[in-house]
């Protein structure tokens, strides 16, 4: 009973098929709070579907999901988990194109929802020094009017890490945060998530095994759709299967 | 809170299209009533009325644009809320008939007589009272299109599915109406109106009167349009437009920022049709007819949608065309409307407003975030295919992760 209580995520025995093929399988993964978890693994190990399960956009075919130790995330659509509390960046950088970039960080700034609370919204100071701060964070104030479809990929990830910020989530799903970015920005993205995980639960999926050292992180290495490895990443790296599996000889 | 939402929405565009057509709302009536036939200056009153049944048609238009142009849903039904809200406007002038209809019945209007009524049916109750009749021309569009987007929403219906499923709405609509026993009028409709609030509805003060009110409250939409588009929600809109998925992960319910969309526009669609109706003097089934509600689309798309003056501008020069062309070469102006969309959409995808900014705004220089309201150059691609931009993928537009 106690075993999901200090978690901020709590994945047990996990299970979801697509036509038969059993894209995750048994699958158990826990977050604490104010922690960091890198997951890496091979293509088609999962990893995007673990977070479309979730997010809500994917419901199991068996297993509990918890958030924060009591939340049943499975029973939540997509919004509703997101007002929990998770926010979630995609692997490919979806920003709103035809918005500027204060315009997307302002929708994603954590403020009701409703309908009739938006559409008389207007930001307080409060709300203006915030977006600066985070626009400041992410290096995008001297573009802050601009369009976001005019940013760079890079550029777009950061914002979309901003966004992210903006929610002000309780645990951060981070879905290939550094691709297409020079290795000065990665090696600033890592810093940025590594501050992020002081006050944050922050979950990794990460390709780059340099970024993912930089994380200095607890990793955990799925395939085909279950945990084959878990350990920091010198352990992980150096575990046979892994190796055989997944980095390759 | 109000006041603020009300000082964002008049942004510098909106005043100007708001002050036009309150100008128009003025001055058209007044060339029409204060200077004598013959002079110059003179507006015959055929012309008012037809300049008024424009205006209708333009709000109808606003009414898509915010839908389509802003939020992503490409609805082929909007006929429908345009020919409910002017049902109920007819509904209110057959009662004014009174005695004086052929069978001279005082409460049942002539159609009933002839079809042996022995009573008023319960829906028509009430509607001798205009007010109770402008309501129900907000209620009655504004009920259906909240159930009907309740549901088509929730199901997380969209693109082409739901632009199906909005035109079987209007055909079935279209099919009840045509049914005698429907109770409203069948096949012929209601018309032969007589009066509208104790003035009779052909006098040239009383057509006048009614394309000052088109003109004011097309003025009016514009104004609540401004007011949601420059919102947040209406940024969110947009936001649904250009990627739904990720606009409900950031915690909006997608769903209801549809269906708030979906019922005002509805409700301004209503609103159209009721003023329509004493302008053209008849309300007939044809109106539900889904070619209607498509042609409502092609004024949009000419005129520019995701902007507001763009199809309002759209509504007004497809419809003088068209006037133009029932007149003179009758038998080829559904080429000609066919070969405008097709034009529109191969060489002018932001319609008659994005070539005004193409040719007037380059030479400003691009001041940045300075075209909110443009749509992307790969969402007008899609009119072409008939899709709705939020539902199918293009490689530019932003699409979420698997």
């Amino acid at each position: 009973m106690s075993a999901h209580t200090d978690t901020m995520l709590y994945l047990d025995g996990v299970s979801v098929a697509f036509d038969g093929f059993k894209a995750i399988n048994n699958l158990s993964i826990i977050v604490k709070p104010a922690e960091m978890l890198a997951i890496i693994g091979p293509n088609g190990a999962g990893k995007t579907t673990m977070m479309d399960i979730i997010t809500g956009k994917t419901s199991p075919d068996a297993g509990q999901v918890l958030f924060d130790g009591r939340t049943d995330l499975t029973k939540l659509d997509e919004a509703a988990i997101a007002n929990l509390g998770i926010g979630r960046k995609f692997q490919k950088p979806t920003v709103f194109e035809s918005h500027t970039v204060w315009d997307n960080l302002e929708m994603a700034l954590k403020k009701p929802r409703g309908i009739f609370s938006t559409l008389f919204y207007t930001a307080s100071e409060d709300d203006i020094a915030r977006i600066t701060e985070i626009l400041e964070t992410v290096r995008l104030i001297a573009r802050k009017d601009e369009l976001a479809a005019n940013l760079s990929h890079g550029q777009k990830q950061w914002l979309e890490i901003g966004m992210l910020l903006a929610q002000d989530p309780k645990l951060l799903l981070v879905d290939e945060p550094v691709a297409g970015m020079t290795d000065s920005e990665t090696e600033e993205t890592a810093k940025l998530l590594r501050e992020i995980s002081q006050t944050r639960s922050v979950v990794v999926v990460e390709h780059d095994m340099s970024f993912v050292r930089d994380l200095g992180s607890r990793v955990v290495c799925l395939a085909e759709g279950s945990v084959l490895a878990e350990g920091s990443l010198d352990q992980v790296s150096a575990n046979p299967v892994v190796i055989e599996r997944y980095l390759g000889r | 809170m109000l006041t603020q939402a009300l000082f964002r929405a008049l942004d510098k565009k909106a005043v100007w299209v708001i002050g036009i057509f309150l100008a128009v709302a003025i001055l058209v009536p007044m060339a029409n009533l204060l200077i004598p036939p013959g002079q110059f200056g003179h507006v015959p009153t055929y012309l008012v009325s037809l300049m008024g049944k424009y205006l209708a048609y333009a709000i109808l238009a606003l009414a898509l644009d915010l839908v389509w142009g802003y939020c992503g849903i490409l609805s082929l039904g909007h006929g429908a809320f345009f020919a409910l809200g002017g049902y109920a406007m007819g509904m209110y002038l057959m009662r004014q008939i009174g005695s004086r209809g052929v069978y001279g019945n005082p409460v049942l209007p002539d159609f009933m007589v002839f079809l042996n009524y022995s009573e008023l049916p319960w829906f028509w109750l009430g509607f001798d009272n205009f007010w109770f009749a402008m309501l129900m021309v907000v209620f009655v569009p504004g009920l259906l299109a909240f159930v009907f987007g309740f549901f088509a929403f929730r199901s997380r219906v969209t693109g082409v599915y739901l632009s199906i499923i909005t035109q079987a709405m209007t055909f079935a609509l279209l099919l009840a109406f045509f049914r005698n026993d429907m109770g409203f009028g069948g096949n012929n409709g209601l018309t032969d109106f007589k009066d509208i609030l104790g003035v009779p509805v052909q006098a040239q003060t009383t057509r006048a009167t009614l394309f000052a009110a088109t003109a004011i409250t097309l003025a009016l939409s514009v104004l609540v349009c401004s007011l949601i588009v420059n919102s947040k929600l209406g940024k969110v809109m947009v936001a649904v437009r250009d990627a739904e998925s990720r606009t409900r992960f950031l915690g909006y319910r997608v769903e209801y920022v549809k269906l708030f969309a979906f019922t005002v526009s509805a409700i301004m669609a209503g609103i159209a049709g009721a003023l329509y109706v004493p302008q053209v003097g008849i309300i007939n089934p044809s109106e539900f007819d889904p070619a209607n509600s498509i042609e409502v689309v092609i004024w949009t798309a000419v005129g520019g949608r995701g902007t507001l003056i763009g199809p309002i501008i759209g509504a007004i020069v497809v419809n003088l065309g068209k006037s133009w062309f029932t007149t003179t070469l009758p038998e080829l102006w559904l080429f000609a409307l066919g070969a405008l969309f097709i034009f529109t959409t191969l060489f002018l995808p932001k319609g008659i407003v994005g070539l005004w900014n193409q040719i007037f705004g380059a030479r400003k220089t691009v001041a940045a975030g300075d075209q909110p309201e443009a749509p992307t150059p790969e969402q007008s691609a899609d009119i072409e295919r008939g899709e709705d931009p939020s539902s199918f993928g293009h490689e530019a537009q932003p699409k979420p992760a698997e």
